[in-house]
């Protein structure tokens, strides 16, 4: 891995009062980005805007794209160009892009889309809170592949893990996803933005050995594989359709089967790796309450509630949601009573829970639909039930 | 652990958005404290209400929303009419005397009136009306510092108003001190 | 790839000779664009190292699998923005889009005419076959009135678009139309694209032998080049309102549009001068670079600079 440190050029170092919209903003000027492609819509407009008025002191591009569509395409052909590049949406735009996310895995193109959720289905809620784009994320476009997705809880973390989702795009080669929330995208609180010398930034690992030698892609299920731009001579060819590691089209079964293996495995197969998980009395409880984003805030209020009347609670908060982390959720499941599962969705991420746990406790999910938090109440009375 | 919520409230255009920043910057930054400023965006933000809540702790801010405010700053009739039912016995509720007519004297609550926009225009602009309530408000919460919501202002104030805006903030400040020590005319 | 296929094959060095055989059918109108674009390239010098390839989904979206140069086989209709983005990332860049009339004007029609508005530094050639080829052919939106097409089996009752008036009204600076048969034209206005910076816009109507020609009784491959023969006529600079194409009438060729305006690029950076001062400049070097640079310059000057 190409670790270097930020380029103080996007590195607005010092404490700020931002909200999260403005610092995923931030982020990606800080981890490199140097090309945003987006389409307005609430509430994630906040950070195209804050590209667009940043760019030009920084020398990176920012345009706004006829739609969504054309958003994601345009940054499969920036990254092939030789950028770091990001889009944010909500949403209606999210289901525009699918297609071309799965082109940009597909193709293995580094890129960051973060998704500042609001209540759906189709216009929703625009401008109030939702976490209900979780499956979507992992599974919304066609064929069978794999992603990452990270989901801070609040505006420093927005700052902080969308430099790690450049991080993780580059090495492994796979959009990452910024899944955070109407909430945390608006609320504003302190940032502090490091100096530049203490922010590590994984470069681009590009090919620069013997033209013949070139292979735009490495079929081993690994991360690292270096990968070119246009114009450097080595003429690569992408394409959608089932390739050899040149890029040519191959279309048979076989090769889906090589194609398939290395995509999914190079992200499951290093879950240890890239997972982040944040406990908090875990070990010795009763009772785990496993949320993500803004909930885990709201679910730490009623757990310190549940403490305080004496339940044996531990809190286990999701920074990376996908890939999901199957082993820890199998290893509490023996330990623990219950998993209770609080999300602003009719329980997504609750499948993965219960399929992990599979019965061996029980798992309660505390499914709320989009436009507001939960009551801490609700959450608390559901610890008190499970642990009775 | 001591938490306060903080509710300002007004119409459009008043600048109450900006007092919840400048107190969440002044608060998280130069104080010391956690502070999470957070606004409506619904439908409700539409039309001439305007509301953002600030909520400010010794430790981390979990709960990001208002459930109980300790203190409704009220700059409209309507933001008055809307919200003063929240506030619990004890509450400090703040209002521009000139613009919200109470409907009751309020007696569980802590009152406290400033002739906000009537102070700022005879400093030259109802613009400024916000700066003296925020002064007002510093001075009879003590919730922040006038140091801190002082240097919270650049960036979060046009840099050519800076100075008028420093002034707005200490006329209203003044009255502040003068109401609590009970002599404010 | 050895030298007696590139005395052998006058596109070898721009065709990825290991991808032969193409999948196009015998008489399929694509092979002779293919062939005018691989000679336009060579006629015009440019850096082949600096040229990219972006195609969509279709018969002709396979082109870019062909070409011995940087290029992207993109999603059905997405071939101008990914192209959009090599570009503006990568600004050294000049970018080829190669499309069917379906993917272009279709699916991917409103990205078309919002690049064209922006005057985007783009080549766009649109072989234009009247069909949905790849799929087995469907009217698409330039099918003309009356023809038949396997979604229109009782013959189309749509109004199709004429795509130099399209281009035109959208703000395309450059716009030309071609028959397949029209290689020299065909090279040369590609030649031109090439050479020049805005959202250029080349048509080149071809046969699809296998479905449109088939389904509509016209023949094979020679046929349709008797019937260009017969109903082309060249009419540079016309009013692009006038090359409306009726089913086997008269097809308007020539080069329509030619018009010198900024591009995008030009206007951002003109707009960015104005804001950040002379010294702005786009994807400038990175900080370490800069003082990587300082460093390398002080020692070549033997550290007399280091008092
Ligand atoms: C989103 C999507 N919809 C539909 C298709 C199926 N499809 C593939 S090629 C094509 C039509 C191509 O027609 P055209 O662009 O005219 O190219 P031609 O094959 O005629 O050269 C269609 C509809 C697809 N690949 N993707
Ligand atoms: S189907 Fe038509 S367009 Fe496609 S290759 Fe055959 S002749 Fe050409
Ligand atoms: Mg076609």
């Amino acid at each position: 891995m190409n670790i270097v440190t930020a380029d103080p050029k996007g590195v607005d170092a010092g404490p700020h009062f931002m909200d999260g919209d403005h610092a995923i903003a931030e982020g990606a000027l800080a981890a490199g980005c140097r090309f945003f492609a987006g389409y307005p819509i609430t509430p994630s407009t906040e950070t195209a805007e804050r590209f667009a008025e940043r760019a030009p002191e920084v020398g990176a591009l920012f345009i706004q794209m006829e739609d969504e569509i054309a958003s994601i395409a345009a940054l499969i052909g920036g990254a092939w160009g030789g950028q770091k590049v990001m889009t944010v949406t909500s949403g209606p735009g999210f289901s525009l892009m699918m297609e071309n996310i799965g082109l940009a895995v597909m193709t293995e193109t580094p890129m960051v889309i973060a998704n500042v959720q609001r209540g759906g289905p189709s216009t929703g809620l625009p401008t109030l809170t939702a976490q209900q784009d979780m499956l979507q994320v992992r599974f919304g476009s066609h064929g069978d592949y794999n992603i990452i997705a990270l989901s801070p809880d609040s505006p420093q973390e927005c700052f902080d893990l969308t430099i790690e989702a450049f991080n993780l795009s580059e090495f492994y080669r796979v959009p990452v996803f910024i899944m955070t929330d109407e909430t945390v995208g608006h609320m504003h609180e302190k940032v502090v933005i490091p100096p530049a010398d203490q922010i590590k930034v994984v470069e681009r690992n590009l090919y620069k050995g013997p033209k013949e030698d070139f292979r735009p892609y490495g079929f081993d299920s690994q991360g690292g594989h270096p990968m070119t731009r246009a114009g450097d001579g080595y003429r690569f060819h992408i394409t959608g359709l089932t390739h050899n590691e040149r890029g040519y089209p191959v279309m048979t079964p076989e090769q889906n089967q090589i194609v398939l293996t290395h995509l999914i495995e190079k992200i499951n197969g290093n879950a240890d790796k890239i997972i982040r998980l944040e406990e908090d009395q875990v070990e010795g409880a009763e009772v785990v309450v496993l949320s993500y984003g803004i909930t885990s805030r709201i679910a730490v209020r009623a757990v310190q509630e549940a403490r305080k009347k004496g339940l044996k609670v531990g809190s286990l908060r999701l920074i990376t949601v996908w890939p999901f982390c199957e082993q820890r959720i199998r290893d509490l499941s023996q330990k623990v009573k219950a998993i209770v599962v609080p999300e602003i969705n009719y329980g997504q991420m609750v499948r993965e829970v219960e399929r992990s746990a599979a019965g061996r406790c029980q798992v309660v999910s505390v499914n709320h639909c989009g436009g507001a938090v939960h009551d801490p109440l609700v959450i608390l009375k559901a610890i008190e039930e499970a642990c009775r | 652990m001591s938490t306060t919520e903080i509710r300002f409230s007004g119409f459009g255009g008043q600048g109450i958005i900006r007092c919840a920043l400048i107190t969440g910057k002044a608060l998280s930054l130069y104080d010391n404290k956690f502070a999470t400023m957070t606004q409506s965006f619904g439908p409700e933000a539409r039309g001439s209400a305007c509301s953002a809540q600030v909520v400010v702790s010794d430790e981390r801010v979990l709960y990001p929303y208002i459930t109980r405010p300790g203190v409704l700053m009220a700059l409209s009739q309507e933001a008055y009419d809307k919200y003063w039912g929240e506030l619990p016995d004890g509450g400090i509720l703040i209002t521009d005397e000139d613009l919200v007519k109470m409907g009751s004297d309020h007696p569980n609550l802590a009152v406290r009136r400033v002739p906000a926009t009537r102070f700022a225009e005879s400093l030259g602009n109802r613009l400024f009306t916000n700066l003296v309530a925020l002064g007002f408000f510093t001075a009879v919460t003590g919730v922040a510092t006038a140091d801190a919501m002082k240097k919270a202002l650049p960036g979060l104030v046009p840099g050519r108003f800076l100075k008028i805006n420093i002034k707005a903030f200490e006329k209203g400040y003044e009255h502040g001190v003068q109401c609590m020590a009970g002599s404010a005319p | 790839m050895n030298d007696n296929t590139e005395i052998k094959n006058p596109l070898a060095g721009v065709l990825r000779t290991e991808r032969m055989p193409h999948i196009w059918c015998p008489g399929c109108g694509i092979g002779s664009v293919v062939t005018c674009f691989a000679e336009a390239t060579k006629r015009s010098n440019i850096d082949p190292d600096k040229l990219a390839v972006v195609s969509g989904i279709g018969c002709s979206g396979r082109m870019a699998g062909y070409v011995n140069f940087d290029s992207i086989h993109s999603t059905h209709g997405r071939a101008i923005p990914v192209a959009t983005g090599l570009k503006l990332a990568n600004p050294k860049l000049k970018v080829v889009v190669f499309s069917g009339d379906g993917d272009l004007t279709g699916i991917g029609g409103n990205h078309f005419i919002h690049a064209a508005r922006r005057n985007m530094d783009l080549v766009v050639i649109c072989v234009n076959n009247f069909t949905y080829g790849m799929t087995g052919g469907q009217v698409t939106p330039t099918t003309p009135s009356s023809a038949n097409a396997s979604t229109t089996p009782y013959g189309n009752y749509e109004y199709p678009f004429s795509l130099p008036f399209l281009a035109d009204a959208a703000g395309a600076t450059y716009v030309a139309r071609w028959t397949s048969l029209h290689s020299r034209n065909i090279t040369q206005s590609i030649e031109e694209a090439l050479q020049r910076r805005g959202f250029s816009f080349i048509e080149v109507i071809t046969p699809c032998t296998t479905l449109y020609l088939r389904r509509n009784r016209l023949g094979d491959g020679v046929d349709t080049l008797q019937y260009y023969q017969n109903n082309a006529v060249i009419k540079h600079g016309i009013d692009t309102r006038e090359t409306a194409i009726g089913f086997q009438g008269q097809i308007v060729v020539g080069k329509f549009v030619d018009r010198p305006k900024p591009d995008y690029l030009e206007s951002a950076t003109r707009c960015n001068v104005k804001f950040i001062g002379d010294d702005y400049q786009l994807y400038g070097k990175t900080e370490p670079e800069k003082q990587a640079e300082e460093e390398a310059k002080k020692a070549a000057s033997g550290g007399e600079s280091a008092v």
